[in-house]
């Protein structure tokens, strides 16, 4: 598993060149970016605070649990914390599996977990107003699907 | 034990983190003396149902234990992702 949480830009495409390459058990890589979006009232930028430690342990084992449930060959989470502009990768997750069901599924697994379990906070900062983002009771409902 | 606040929890009590000495024996009542003290964790303790916890980086529950516990985290739901 390749765990990173890091205020740097990464490069989304070369990482998943990268990923579980040279494995000949996997037929099926599955990748998920997300991305500042810019907001109607004008995103200045997105600022991201996390929880040093418990961050990483949170995100390992969430990846951990997708390994598991899924027979991955291999899982990758890269999570960006800091002041990021709109149009600027906040995160990546891939997934390796033999077929393709379960690399789709362990990655939207991943996400849903991520969203509301690792401890990550976004505040939006337009011209006039900075705002914690709420969690969606949508995005906790989201975890009862698993 | 070291008590720490992430994103409107730390605004509002202003600081990231502090050592607090307590005899609380679960969350809740850590919350409570914490209440008690000054009008700054009463505003940020106001409804704790919107409120989550870590107990030594692992999630907890507000009625768990504190004994043996080092480092307690307050924030609100997460929104990584």
């Amino acid at each position: 598993m390749i765990i990173r949480v890091q205020s740097d830009l990464f490069d989304a495409g070369a990482e998943l060149n990268a990923f579980a390459q040279g494995r000949q058990d996997v037929g099926a890589v599955v990748s998920f970016t997300g991305v500042v979006r810019d907001t109607q009232s004008g995103l200045k930028e997105m600022q991201i605070e996390h929880y040093p430690g418990m961050t990483e342990a949170a995100i390992a084992a969430i990846a951990q649990d997708a390994v598991t449930r899924w027979d991955l060959a291999d899982a990758l989470v890269i999570h960006r914390y800091g002041a990021l502009k709109p149009g600027a990768p906040i995160m990546m997750v891939a997934t390796a599996a033999a077929h393709r069901v379960a690399a789709f599924e362990a990655a939207d697994f991943l996400m849903d977990y991520l969203k509301s379990r690792a401890p990550f906070w976004k505040k939006e900062i337009t011209a006039g107003n900075a705002t914690w983002v709420a969690a969606k009771d949508a995005d906790e409902d989201a975890l009862k699907r698993w | 034990m070291n008590v720490m606040y992430f994103a409107w929890v730390r605004e509002r009590i202003g600081v990231p983190q502090e050592q607090i000495d307590t005899q609380a024996a679960t969350v809740a009542e850590l919350v409570q003396d914490l209440t008690a003290r000054e009008e700054r964790y009463a505003a940020a303790f106001a409804d704790v149902s919107a409120l989550r916890v870590a107990l030594d980086q692992e999630l907890s529950e507000f009625d768990a234990p504190l004994a043996g516990v080092r480092e307690v985290a307050f924030f609100p739901p997460m929104t990584g992702g």
